[in-house]
This record gives C-alpha cells, structure tokens and sequence, in this order.
C-alpha cells in the first residue's frame, strides 16, 4: 500500500508542473534564490510549520507524550479519507479542498487521542499499548479507506497520497496560507501558554495545588500537538512526530534550561523543514516529508555527538578527565606513603625532603593492585605534567611542585578518611576503598571544615599519619 | 580519636539539647488543641470535618476530624501506607474526597490558595527537567504572576529571596539534576516559601536529606512558627517529633489521636498507631522520658 501510494505520489509530482518537476541547474539556481514565487510561499509556510512543531513539540517531549503526534499522524489518514469522500458525495470535486480535508483529520486525530486516554484510565491496557492499539486500528482504517478513494474516478487526482508522505512541493499559495495561519495561531497560543506549560510538564501536583486547570491545559497542549502535526501532514506527512520530537531532542543536548532548549528547537525545527525543502525542490524525484525529517534527524545527530551540555563527545571527555585525575591521585599517594616511610626515622616529611627519595617503579608496582601498563601510563603523564621526574639511578622522585601537590592531596585524603573514621562510623578496615570512592567528589567546603580540624590536630600545614595501617611494603 | 572534640564542629546534626528543645514538648502553655471552626473560622488555618478518602473503592482515610490551631508546627505521624500524604491531598483537592470537607481559615481550599503553601514529596517530579533551582521556585510565583505573564526580573529577585531563606542562594543557577537529595528538597521548600503563604503543608520533607538540610528545615519551621505562620509536616522519624513539633497527629487509616505532643506522643498512642513495632516505640519511649525528666 505504502509503496504503491510512493510511485502514485512520484507520478503526480512528475506530472506537477511545480519545482520538483524540473531537474537542471537552473532550475537548482532559481530554487535557491527564491526566484519563484511558489517556491517562496511553500518555503515560508515549511518554515513555519517547523518552528511551530519546534515550540509545541518541546512541552510534548517533556510532558513525556512523545508518541502523542504519532498516533495523530496515523490516525489523521482516516479522517482525510472520509472527509474526502463526504465532499465528494455532496458535491463532487469540493472533497479536495485541503481545509476540508484537514478538518477530517484533525477530528479523527482527536478521537484516537481520546481513544488513548480512556483506555488508560478505564481499562488496565497498558500506555504503550494503547497508544500502539489505537494507532494500528486508525491507521489500518485510513489505508482501507485510501484503497476505495484510489478506485473512484477522481480520487487519483486528489492527491490525497501526500498526506502519507508528505510533499511541499505540491503546496498551493491558498495551502500554505491555510497551513500559516492555523501555524501562527498554534504558535502564538504555545508561547502566551509558556509558564503554564511548564509548570505542567515539570510538576503537575503542584500545578494543580496553584489552581491551575491541570486538565484543561493538558488538552490544551494535546490540542496543540494535532493542530501542529494535522496542519503538517501535507508537507511533511504522517513522519511529523519526527519533526515535532526530533527538534527538542536535539535541543536538549545543547541546554539544561527550558528557555533556550524552546528557542533551540524552534531553530532546528526550522531549519530542518527549510533544507529539507530545498532538497525535495532540489532533486527530483524526493519526496518533502522524507528530506524534512532526514535534515531534522542529522541535526539530531550532530548535537547528540557534540552537544554542549549531554553530548556524548563531552561526556566522554569529562569521563577521561575522571579517570586521569584518579589515577594521578592515586600514584602521588602511592608514592608520597613510600617516600613517607623511608622518611619515617628522619625527621619532617617537608616538601624539600620529599623530594629527595627516590621511588622505584617496582616498588610503585607493589604499593596497589595496578597493571604494569596503567602504572607505566601514570608514569608517563605524571612526569608530562612535571608531578614527579626520573632521577639518574632510574628511580623517580616528586619535583618541588609535585611535593607540594602530594602533600595537599594527600593530607585531603587523610582528613577524609578520618571524617569518615570517626564521624560516619566506618570501619578502618573499609576506608581506604571508600576513602577513594568518595573524596573524588567531595565538597571543596567539606575540605575547608576539615582542614580546620586539621588545625587543631597538628600543626599547619603538616600531614597527619594515617587513620590506619599503610597497605603494602611500608605498614613497618 | 573519635571522642576528639576537636571534631565537634563536623558532628552532622547536633541534637540542640542544650538549648531549643524547650520549644516543643513542654512549651508552658499548650495552645488550646479544640479550637472549632465555627467558633473561629477564620483564625484556624485548616479544619478538617468527617473526611474519608477511597482510591477505587478501598477506603484510604476514614472520617478524619482536625483543627489545626495557629501559629504551631503540626507532625503527621503514621506508618507507611497510613493515608498521610493522602490527608494532604486529599485537603488540597489533589485527590477527590468521598465524603467530608476541609476548610482554610474557614473556607473552601480554592479560596484560599494563595495563603496555602505546598511542598510535595520530592520523588514526585522528574529532577531531570531542564531547569535550575531559581526557575524551580520561580514557579512558586506563577500563579501571583498569573495567566499568560512573563516572568520577569522583580519575581527572580523575590524567588531569589526564598532561596536564600534556605541557605541554596549559590546554587540558583545549578541545573537541579546536579544537586544532592537534601539540596532538592530545600528548593521544593523555597519554591513554598516564594508563595508567602500562612499555612503550610509539606510532605516528607526530612526524607533521606543530609543534616545540613534537615537543620535549615527546622530552622525555617521555626522562623514560620516566629512570624505566627502554620505548618503542618508529614514526619517519619518518632525520635524527632518532641524536639521540632508543637502538634502531633497520629494517622493509620483513621486519626487515632491528635493534640500537643506532650499530651498526645505517648507510647500508648503510638502503639495504637503502629501495631506491634515495639522496638521503635522503646526508643521513643525512652525519648519521652528523657525529655519527661527534663
């Protein structure tokens, strides 16, 4: 059915005398500079949609009715499907009136809506499946009836095909200002509802408590969503849900505010539906929807690898970042508590003589359960960052700074496991680990306090012994 | 080394034997606990009347009746599963009620919103919504800013207020997923206190917070109480009830008592509301001689 309705639409838009019909260069050159004035007004009226479906979609996403448009999509086909066979009975030939048509599919999008909220509520059907149900029964009815409008005399014509797959091409000026205005008007409601949204969508108890009308605003934004994906169903097609999703997803990875995420997705949503466009316009032979929903996922994409705030590229980097500083954390100590030791008969462990004992890599490979090759990797970036350096017996020692950072790390350290020690009852036994799981992410205030019993412990600056027996070669 | 007193400072939360704990359990005179609403109605902040509660059929709460006297911190006290934050909810309309009614200073909850504060159970949002702390308790402004708004300046500067109030004013740009349990619980408080409200009603505020957290609680409660206000808090640690709370009310699917904690947290009541946790109600009754003695 799909693919049968595919090549009618290929056909159609071949025997369209509108801008995918052509295919050379000029014609690229007058699309891109929107000489046309059809390719001017389908590509205001794209615009829009995409911005619109950028705003509402971002209240749907994070209300978490993702699939809400989805199950409206499909469930429009119906819809348009009848209506244009009611037009046809009352006056053949007013059935293809695009108004008329969307009008069906927004009432039969509605009703497969409502159809998912009653089977939640009153029938232990679970949400998914619900929403799965509903958008299979809607959607098998639709592509039913499009069988039968196919089989009548006008209804090759009517270009009812694209509602499937969508096609701006195909976009009368009468279309898109239908298609603007309902846009506009969606928009505008969405942002006047701003606050109102998001309260909703973030904690609707409280909502309520405030006397907001939780219900009414929830239909508000449902209303929303079918007005958004009903008005898109031309250009873009039953795909919309990627359009009205894909753009706050993607938003998301660049923001944790609501302001920006909204104007980001509005951004990407309107882009997407543009370039999406002008390739559809571009090449023959593509299909609008398709190309929208193409440029709007590569956007996904792009901010899913290098988003700013949860992209994975940034969070892989503050992962290595991590494990570097664990790892450089754990050899300074590992050394400062052999160097420690030898220091034990003479005297104070002061940055100067830190610095004067040298380490073996053997002994380092003794002190904790490390592979030779992890140590040897520490080594190297240690001895990079000037921590330690090796001296000419081969044995490595702290630089002058590198003593300083030691003696600061590992007094946090120490100070830590005492807290935990002698105020969150840990066992000795059991500090060492939880000393390491944990300090990583202590409170630079928690330190402060601490240092401040250090003061009263010893003298400043010097490094407590530890809280309890040194591990390895050095517990003498 | 762990009886150092140099060590004193860190002890998390210090029990104030010493000084505040005359506040609550015998505070001289104990505030007149039948105070009817048709006596004074618009002087008790919330007065509850025959109220039942049912989720699909199976009853929740039976026939509660209270008046909430002026100015106390009230506990809700009760097992799990005893209808506390139903009590809650029920009273703020957030669930329907069978049968009964609660009045706010002698009327309906919807006329009152503006002087009722709610602070909700904190699992009850989703932490990860893309917002900071300061947009969180701006929220708690919304409805004085009302229909179709923006938010400006005046009320981030007046949200920024109730975030200092609970000591979280350097972490008002922090996205609220980046903050510890304790720290999101205190801004689900300061969204409550931004409404300004005269009568409170949070649920579970003290649950699996830090005792940095649970000391600026109580310190806020007891600034409430200060400035005359109400507050009425679902409580699960007994240990605590005598030393932060004025009122207690014992709930297990019906109000078994309700009055001054002096007269009313007694074992014999608490046995009444809890069945047979005995080792619990030991340690509370060693609490209530303890402070008995005092």
């Amino acid at each position: 059915m799909l693919i049968g309705s595919l090549v009618t639409l290929l056909a159609a838009m071949c025997a369209d005398p509108t801008l995918a019909a052509e295919s050379d260069s000029a014609n690229i050159l007058r699309v891109l500079t929107l000489q046309d004035y059809n390719t001017r007004v389908v590509l205001f009226g794209t615009l829009l949609l995409g911005v619109t479906a950028g705003l509402v979609g971002t209240f749907t996403l994070l209300r978490r009715q993702a699939l809400v448009g989805d199950v409206v999509s499909h469930a429009a086909l119906p819809g348009v499907a009848v209506a244009f066979l009611a037009g046809e009975l009352v006056s053949p030939g007013s059935g293809r009136s695009l108004g008329w048509l969307l009008a069906g599919a927004a009432l039969s999008g509605t009703l497969a809506v409502v159809a998912v909220s009653l089977l939640r509520r009153f029938t232990p059907v679970r949400p998914d499946a619900a929403l799965a149900t509903v958008l299979g029964v809607f959607f098998g009815l639709g592509a039913a009836l499009f069988k039968t409008v196919q089989e009548l005399p006008s209804g090759n014509q009517a270009g009812l095909q694209t509602m499937i797959l969508g096609s701006a091409a195909t976009m009368t000026a009468g279309d898109v200002s239908l298609i603007a205005t309902a846009a506009a008007v969606t928009l505008l409601v969405t942002l006047f509802l701003f606050k109102e949204l998001s309260i909703l969508c973030f904690d609707e108890q409280t909502a309520a408590a405030q006397g907001w009308p939780v219900l009414l605003l929830d239909l508000c934004l449902t209303g929303l969503v079918v007005a958004v994906t009903v008005i898109g169903l031309q250009s873009v097609g039953i795909l919309m849900v990627a359009l009205l999703i894909t753009p706050p997803s993607a938003a998301r990875f660049w923001t944790d505010r609501l302001g920006p995420m909204a104007v980001l997705s509005v951004v990407i949503g309107g882009l997407s539906a543009v370039a999406g466009c002008f390739v559809s316009a571009t090449v023959p032979k593509l299909a609008g929807g398709p190309t929208i929903v193409l440029a709007g996922s590569l956007c996904f994409a792009i901010s899913l690898l290098f988003g700013t705030e949860r992209g994975l590229l940034r969070k892989w980097l503050r992962q290595r970042r991590n494990t570097h500083r664990i790892g450089r954390d754990d050899l300074i100590r590992a050394m400062f508590e052999i160097v420690e030791s030898r220091l034990a008969g003479s005297g104070d462990p002061s940055s100067k003589n830190l610095s004067t004992v040298a380490v073996q890599t053997d002994e380092l490979l003794a002190k904790r359960r490390w592979s030779r090759q992890r140590l040897q990797s520490l080594i190297v970036r240690a001895e990079r960052d000037a921590i330690i350096r090796m001296d000419s017996d081969s044995g490595w020692r702290f630089t002058r700074d590198g003593a300083r950072t030691a003696r600061e790390n590992v007094r946090n350290h120490r100070l830590w496991e005492l807290y935990l020690i002698t105020h969150a009852q840990i066992p000795p036994s059991h500090v060492d680990r939880d000393a390491d799981f944990s300090e990583h992410g202590l409170d630079p205030q928690v330190v402060e306090e601490l240092e401040l019993l250090l003061a009263q412990k010893a003298a400043v600056g010097d490094v407590p012994p530890s809280p309890h027996p040194v591990e390895g070669g050095s517990s003498e | 080394m762990s009886d150092d007193p140099a060590f004193a400072p860190l002890t998390p939360i210090e029990p104030s034997n010493g000084h505040d704990s005359s506040g609550a359990a015998d505070s001289s005179a104990p505030p007149p606990s039948a105070l009817g609403p048709e006596e004074h109605p618009a002087s008790c902040p919330l007065s509850i009347h025959d109220m039942t509660v049912a989720y699909h059929r199976k009853p929740v709460l039976w026939g509660v009746d209270y008046n909430a006297p002026p100015g106390k911190l009230i506990a809700i006290v009760g097992p799990n599963g005893a209808g506390k934050s139903t009590l809650i909810k029920a009273v703020l309309n957030l669930v329907p009620k069978i049968s009964g009614e609660a009045t706010f200073f002698g009327e309906p909850y919807r006329k009152q919103r503006g002087r009722v504060g709610y602070v909700p159970q904190r699992s009850s949002v989703d932490w990860d919504f893309p917002v900071n702390a300061l947009d969180v308790v701006t929220m708690g402004l919304y409805r004085k800013i009302g229909w179709f708004r923006p938010v400006t300046k005046k009320w981030r500067q007046q949200a920024m207020k109730a975030l200092v109030r609970v000591g979280m004013q350097d972490f008002a740009r922090r996205q609220i997923s980046q903050l510890s349990g304790g720290q999101q619980q205190r801004v689900f408080l300061a969204r409550a206190l931004a409404q300004d409200a005269d009568f409170y009603l949070m649920d579970e505020p003290f649950a699996g917070v830090d005792a940095a957290t649970e000391r600026a609680i109580v310190d806020v409660l007891r600034d409430l109480r200060s400035s005359g206000r109400t507050a009425m808090v679902v409580h699960h640690d007994l240990q605590t009830v005598p030393e932060y709370f004025d009122e207690v009310l014992l709930l297990n699917l019906r109000l078994i008592a309700s009055g001054p904690v002096s007269e009313v947290f007694t074992p014999e009541n608490l046995r009444a509301t809890y069945g047979g946790k005995l080792a619990l109600l030991d340690q509370v009754g060693h609490r209530m001689t303890l402070s008995g003695e005092k």
